[in-house]
């Protein structure tokens, strides 16, 4: 797995073209894609033309932004003006963007190569990759295992060495999810820190665009090149750059530790919690207990709003404008139901349905708006929390990487996301590092949880981890690009 | 009968409510369209502030209260004319609430709400085939609803001429009907005279000119009397009318009860109005017609049928606002409009664009001459009919003697020659009857070609007759 900064430094040394580089990583992507299933489509035309670019610039002797000529994967929700943007679902999958997403024209102007578009859960509604219409992507690690979800392509590509970095979304647990599974860092940035203008929507108060990287200099760097404000997006704040500000020295930082995170966790991952705290308090760091009752009603508050969010911003897809379209029809109605029957897939129907019905009259007030007041309070409490430590500490998912094809219920497959949802509920930044192996050697992962715009602190809590671990929970699927 | 209205009106914004197209009538189909108004994945509503503005000043201008903290909501339903498949709109928290609109009787038409919306795009049908225009998909409406405070078609239709002519001085929108920048929906139903309890209503959709609403209204009221009257029930249902025939007819075909599944739109932030803002557009807000009407009875001493006249159109009120600021009598520039103007300018899309041969400052020369006596008010009348005739200035119809008037010795003698003329009035006169005068006089004026003082002509009068 090679990192941003090492990979830039053999650019800027002129050790290798980015051509060369790039060359190397389509090579490696055709070559892995048939295992991975990382790419839902391999982008050469736009890769080379980056590459190229890149390259006369360093001709010129110009200065490069940080991210420029590295090579990376592009989540498939992401709009990319004349490329397919597929959200992994049959009925995009000939869509092409008119127009290009915010977070992907600012990466094109610094001159990021982008190699492909990630595989995903259709419509980023999954936490295994295998809601994909095109099959679901594998875990580098472990080809018998998933890589997560729902930027599970993003998280496989990164850890299987096609891509140095990838940029997912995370709805509820889409980027640290997948980087757990996988051994990376992950980091869902406080909503509003970067611009979804081009994200095709699930949960619109909820989806929020992030890195998934190596490790935690990476995250940081990939945060301050995409974290702008954009009038295009009412919700864009942008945030301040982080990449200067991290540190590793955590004495006197406090480290707030919610027992019901801790519930029921296998006894490895527990372990691996267990080191990880004992690791910050080694360190100087003080553990703050902290209750948080209210992670009983997190999932089913987010299951509820977000399937809600969803069921109103998938209602677009009827076939008339873009997108899959049935052949036979009696009439308009016909047409749009027979092409939402045929154009999405299982999973996305149920979220839809089940949305539809919590916002309809009648069940509207034991649903949508009892899910809506709990959400206050949930964010309430995280406020109340961070008066009283400077971050959580949690496991990121209370299970290491599924087997492909566990056949696991949708409420079990729902109960996975259990540590993650809260943060999106609150609209907090959150990063996941790797920690730790399960008896099989699959990566752990734990989650340091901020305050809001805090992404600085929790990506240096995340640093000081990882260097004072000396990498210890990094570990290399062997596969892809090695420099 | 008892009537609630809901109406759209277009905002007069540039461009769209979330977007930057243009919001222009007409234009090929699908040259104003973006990924925002076309609904594409990933794409994002932006609030247009300027939309924020005019809606507040709608409200201003129509006595509401101002919500300064309102939010924007979905509003779901699926037709091919809505790309998203739900409309941005405001469901519980409308930028303004609870004003009023003022009838000439005294009446006040309260409304209840004032939200904003987008508007959907419009499909075309050609032939077999439905083809889609979005240019008018996200052009920002307003959407005013009355409480059901109008009793009548006639009401209904003065409701909605005060709403346009509110709407057009506040500079929020033009109202054409004819271009669907005002549309009105009727929420009509019956009750027994005396009675309180609302009946079961309907509600018309659509309607886009005066004598449609007008026809519509008296057409469902009757239909719905049938069924009453027969002990029927009126079904509450949502009706088309058809201009043509000039009935309602059902629009929907099922009968199940529309269920929008309103919820706070998550991409767009709640929209704060500041103290200051809200200040400045209450400063910016021009004078309603109302108020115009009343100031120029009040301070102009302008006769109330007039000033209704005469304040109903901004062109119109510019044009006597500048022509009564060079006479000592208001009240005489309003008349002489009134009744020698709007003889000739007859319709109301003329009155509303105002565009007389004669410029105010030409009619206020003449009635300057008037004010100062160098003319008689029927030259001046018959002056200002030459000059709307014409296009010309009064100076092109008076004589030096028309200006100069008549002097003493001229207009005694044209007494006298009246006096000589009229024996039998002058009998009469004699006799008691005063009014028999007046007879005398007209000739006087007759003979002057209305030269002459009537006052003065009078007083000479009796003098003769008297003396």
């Amino acid at each position: 797995m090679n990192s941003i900064s090492k990979t830039r430094e053999r650019l800027l040394k002129r050790e290798l073209s980015c051509a060369e580089l790039t060359e190397m990583y389509l090579a490696a992507a055709r070559r892995e894609n048939g295992d991975l299933s990382a790419y839902t489509l391999i982008t050469d035309e736009e890769a080379r033309r980056a590459a190229a670019e890149v390259d006369a610039r360093l001709a010129r002797g110009e200065k490069l932004p940080p991210l420029a000529g590295i090579p990376f994967v592009l989540k498939d929700n992401i709009s990319t003006k004349d490329i397919k943007t597929t959200c992994a679902s049959r009925m995009l999958e000939d869509y092409v963007p008119i127009y290009d997403a915010f977070v992907w024209s600012g990466l094109k102007e610094q001159g990021a190569v982008m190699c492909g578009k990630g595989n995903m859960d259709e419509f980023a509604m999954g936490s295994t990759c295998e809601t994909s219409y095109f099959g679901g992507a594998k875990n580098p690690h472990d080809l018998t295992r998933v890589a997560g979800g729902s930027s599970g392509g993003a998280a496989s590509a990164v850890a299987g060495g096609v891509a140095v970095y990838g940029i997912g979304s995370d709805t509820g647990g889409s980027i640290r999810q997948p980087a757990s599974f996988c051994g990376l860092v992950g980091l869902k940035p406080t909503y509003g820190a970067v611009s979804r203008n081009g994200l095709i929507a699930y949960a619109s108060s909820f989806d929020q665009i992030g890195p998934i990287t190596t490790c935690v200099e990476d995250a940081a760097t990939v945060f301050d090149a995409i974290c702008r404000k954009d009038p295009a997006d009412m919700t864009s704040r942008g945030a301040e750059r982080v990449s200067g500000r991290l540190h590793s020295d955590v004495r006197g930082l406090r480290v707030g530790v919610a027992k019901e995170f801790f519930e029921n966790l296998p006894a490895e991952i527990a372990s691996a919690m267990e080191r990880a705290l004992d690791f910050y308090k080694r360190a100087g760091a003080e553990l703050v207990e902290i209750a948080f009752p209210m992670l009983r009603y997190c999932l089913p508050v987010y299951y509820i709003l977000a399937c809600a969010e969803a069921s109103s911003n998938l209602g677009r897809y009827d076939g008339l404008r873009y997108g899959h379209r049935a052949e036979t029809f009696d009439d308009l109605d016909d047409l749009i139901c027979r092409t939402r029957s045929e154009g999405f897939g299982q999973e996305v129907r149920r979220r839809i349905i089940l949305g539809t019905y919590v916002l309809s009259a009648g069940y509207y007030d034991a649903y949508y708006n009892k899910a809506q007041a709990l959400r206050r309070t949930i964010k309430n409490r995280f406020r109340e929390i961070f008066t009283k430590c400077d971050l959580l500490l949690t496991p990121t998912v209370p299970v290491t990487a599924l087997k492909c094809g566990a056949g696991l219920s949708p409420v079990e497959t729902y109960q996975t996301d259990i540590c993650t949802v809260s943060v999106n509920i609150a609209g907090l930044p959150a990063v996941s590092v790797p920690c730790g192996f399960d008896g099989a050697g699959l990566p752990v992962g734990m989650q340091l949880i901020g305050d809001k715009f805090t992404e600085a602190r929790i990506l240096s809590a995340a640093l000081a981890f990882e260097s004072g671990t000396g990498g210890a929970y990094l570990k290399d699927s062997g596969r892809g690009v090695s420099l | 009968m008892v009537i609630g209205l809901e109406t759209h009106v277009e905002l007069a914004t540039k461009t769209k409510i979330f977007c930057s197209c243009s919001t222009e009538f007409g234009g090929e189909p699908n040259t104003h369209c973006c990924p925002v108004c076309t609904g594409q994945p990933g794409s994002l509503p932006v609030m247009n502030e300027r939309v924020v503005e005019y809606a507040v000043t709608a409200g201003l201008a129509t006595n509401c209260q101002v919500n300064r903290v309102s939010k924007m909501d979905r509003k779901h339903y699926v037709y091919p004319d809505l790309p998203k498949a739900y409309q941005i709109s405001q469901y519980d928290v409308p930028i303004c609430e609870h004003g009023y609109i003022e009838l000439d009787s005294g009446k006040k038409v309260r409304i209840t709400r004032i939200h904003m919306e987008e508007d959907a795009g419009k499909l075309v049908h050609l032939g077999e085939e439905i083809l889609i225009d979005y240019n008018r998909g996200g052009v920002p409406l307003i959407e005013i609803v009355t409480e059901p405070d109008i009793r009548s078609g006639e009401e209904a239709v003065e409701y909605l001429e005060k709403l346009q002519g509110i709407m057009r001085t506040a500079g929020v929108s033009d109202c054409r009907m004819q271009e669907g920048s005002l549309r009105c929906d009727v929420n009509l139903s019956l009750r027994r005279a005396g009675t309180e309890e609302l009946g079961t209503r309907t509600e018309v959709k659509n309607l886009n000119s005066f004598t449609a609403v007008l026809t519509a209204i008296n057409y469902e009221a009757q239909r719905q009397r049938d069924i009453l009257e027969k002990g029927g029930h009126v079904v509450q249902e949502t009706l088309h009318f058809d201009s043509d025939t000039g009935t309602t007819v059902n629009m929907r075909g099922k009968e199940n009860a529309d269920d929008y599944r309103y919820f706070p739109e998550p991409d767009i932030i709640n929209i704060v109005l500041r103290q200051d803002a809200l200040e400045r557009l209450k400063a910016r807000l021009p004078e309603m017609p109302a108020q115009k009407c009343r100031r120029y009875v009040g301070e102009l001493g302008v006769a109330e049928a007039d000033a209704k006249l005469l304040s109903k159109y901004k062109a119109v009120s510019d044009y006597f606002e500048r022509a009564a600021a060079m006479t000592e009598s208001p009240r005489t520039a309003a008349a002489f409009m009134v009744t020698q103007m709007f003889s000739r300018i007859t319709t109301e899309a003329e009155r509303e664009s105002w565009d007389p041969p004669v410029t105010s400052e030409m009619l206020g020369e003449l009635l300057k001459l008037l004010d100062g006596g160098k003319v008689s008010r029927n030259v001046a009348k018959r002056v200002f009919d030459e000059m709307l005739d014409t296009g010309k200035p009064c100076t092109a119809f008076l004589s030096k003697e028309d200006l100069e008037g008549l002097d003493e010795a001229a207009l005694t003698s044209m007494c006298r020659d009246a006096i000589a003329q009229n024996e039998k009035s002058v009998s009469d006169y004699k006799a008691g009857k005063e009014k028999a005068i007046k007879a005398i006089l007209g000739s006087v004026m007759r003979a002057s070609r209305g030269r002459a003082n009537a006052i003065e002509a009078e007083r000479i009068l009796k003098e003769l007759l008297n003396g």
